[in-house]
């Protein structure tokens, strides 16, 4: 490339110190320190109280205590491993393979809520169930269900209120009553949430509770009619109420052991039944139970073989974020399935790059027993 | 409209050039801005997670095309005046934004295989897994892809600057080059700002 010295002036230091060039330089400088700007702004870089992922996660740091490589929530489970077998009675509300005749296999975790990895299982842990569907063309379905017949919190911002009043006060090392109260004070539907919660005994067992999906989503037929939907996952086991005796027992994991000892007699099955929403049920607040007279539909049957202490692979590394769905399966307006998709994968994201300790919940394989 | 490319070939870029440029700067601004809102977002997080997964294998798409219209049409020389170290500035400059725009694509879709979850770009239609699960693996790309992309954006930043510098202060016919279809004309005004 030959040089050609008249040209060069113009790209020279000293030319940008001229009348004409100066405001020049000023409208460039605006114009990308503004796109940076602009960038920050997005990602909340000047709005500290914006309730993001990280302040989420957090806060459940700050109150469960710092327990690398374990879920930030629901820290404590156990794999499960199954099927689940469509039968048809699904297809005319959703044209997602799972509901078609057949099975599909199934990782599941069974947990406990809250943020410790070890704590002693009792009457009052809510109990939860995850599942992942493997469909066979590569589309999977995740979701987390619990026992509790509604969810205490209408959105995401009172679910991190409730949250942060529940952290320890440095003084007393306990939840500041006062805070707990207030929280209550403004979030009437919380109170009246809890009331149905409480108005029922867990059961003995993870074998024989029914675990509900709690938020509303919407089934889309192959017509494309979309229909709101609840859905839960119900024992075939009797329910049995949990007794005193087992809270008093001296093992701090009596329901997973109680679990496991159930899987090495037979399989478990749950039915998954399916509640269709009417026109004014709402979908976007899960505090809000539907009518009881609402139809049910029994689409399937999920049967769980056996159990496996979580491990590298297995549901240990697998992030049950409630919005992974198959195509005939969306997401409906409630503001907490995003809220849980986007706390899911920030406790995901700290959790896969930390080191591993065992779970607390070891499956002792019967035939290396000698 | 083929007769004045063919003229203009060595002075201007080729009108698919300018067409993928400008396509693309759209959509990798609006990437840059979609990916950074949607970590830092509760409500809008999943709807940012659905238009950002089939957008970056789009943009994926588009710089394999580019990149194969870039070897059939180079770019048209810089301006003989400019000094060394601007020259290399800007060959380096989009050395890196061509590779950024297929390893950020790659790393996110590589970051979900490891993490198992499912690669979905619209609906039923998904992508196969290119990296076996693994979350170790999973936690270096994702940490790879966030690093990544503020280098591209700070990129982006700097290839702003120089662009707006050639049109408004140096004014030798590298910003009409890739920014009108005329022919770069050999600027009266060039080289006498003042």
């Amino acid at each position: 490339m030959p040089s050609d010295p008249k040209h060069s002036a113009q790209y020279r230091l000293s030319s940008l110190a001229t009348k004409t060039a100066l405001p020049r330089l000023v409208l460039i400088g605006v114009i990308v320190l503004g796109t940076a700007a602009a960038f920050a702004g997005v990602g909340g870089w000047f709005s500290p109280h914006r309730l993001t992922p990280t302040r989420i996660i957090n806060t459940f740091e700050q109150v469960d205590g710092p327990h690398p490589g374990f879920r930030r929530n629901h820290a404590k489970g156990v794999c499960i491993i199954g099927s689940f077998a469509g039968n048809g009675q699904g297809e005319h509300l959703s044209k997602a393979e799972v509901f078609r005749q057949g099975a599909v296999p199934v990782m599941g975790r069974l947990s406990l809520a809250g943020g410790i990895p070890d704590i002693p299982d009792g009457p009052k842990g809510v109990r939860s169930m995850a599942l992942s569907f493997r469909l066979p063309d590569g589309q999977e379905w995740r979701t987390g269900m619990v026992v509790i017949p509604v969810f205490p919190f209408k959105n995401p911002k009172a679910f991190y209120e409730q949250l942060a009043a529940s952290a320890p006060d440095p003084a007393t090392g306990k939840p500041d009553p006062e805070k707990m109260k207030d929280f209550a004070a403004h979030n009437p539907e919380t109170l009246a949430a809890l009331k149905i919660i409480t108005s029922k005994p867990f059961s003995t067992g993870f074998e024989n509770a029914s675990y509900n999906g709690l938020n509303a989503f919407r089934f889309v037929n192959a017509e494309g009619v979309s229909t709101p939907v609840r859905w839960s996952m119900v024992a075939s086991e009797p329910f049995i109420a949990e007794t005193p005796d087992q809270a008093a027992s001296t093992d701090k994991n009596y329901l997973f052991d109680a679990l496991i000892t159930r899987l090495g007699q037979g399989p478990l099955t749950w039915h998954l039944i399916v509640t269709v929403g009417q026109p004014g049920d709402s979908t976007k607040d899960a505090t809000l139970p539907w009518p009881a007279d609402r139809q049910q539909v029994d689409v399937g049957t999920l049967t769980i073989d056996h159990a496996e202490s979580e491990a590298p692979g297995n549901c240990r590394d697998i992030n049950y974020d409630p919005l992974v769905l198959p195509a005939g399966i969306e997401g409906s307006d409630d503001p907490l399935l995003s809220a849980r998709s986007a706390a899911y994968a920030q406790s995901f994201k700290r959790r896969a790059g930390e080191d591993k300790q065992p779970s607390a919940v070891q499956v002792v394989d019967p035939a290396k027993v000698p | 409209m083929k007769a004045p490319m063919m003229r203009t070939e060595h002075q201007h870029f080729s009108f698919l050039s300018r067409l993928l440029h400008w396509l693309m700067a759209i959509l990798i601004l609006a990437m840059l801005f979609i990916g950074i809102g949607m970590v830092a977002s509760i409500t809008d997080y999943h709807w940012l997670v659905s238009i950002h997964k089939p957008l970056g294998i789009l943009i994926l798409v588009l710089a394999v095309i580019r990149l194969v219209n870039r070897l059939i049409h180079p770019a048209p020389p810089l301006p003989s005046g400019m000094p060394g170290w601007q020259r290399f500035a800007a060959h380096a400059s989009h050395i890196v934004l061509y590779a950024l725009m297929f390893a950020l694509p790659l790393l996110g879709w590589g970051m979900l295989s490891a993490a198992h979850d499912p690669i979905v770009l619209y609906g039923a239609l998904h992508l196969p897994p290119i990296l076996p699960p693994d979350v170790g693996l999973y936690a270096i790309l994702r940490k790879a892809h966030t690093l990544l992309a503020f280098l591209l954006f700070a990129t982006v930043l700097a290839h702003l600057a120089a662009a707006l510098m050639h049109a408004l202060i140096f004014r030798d016919g590298v910003f009409p080059s890739m920014a009108s279809s005329k022919r770069r004309e050999d600027s009266p005004s060039a080289g006498k700002l003042r």
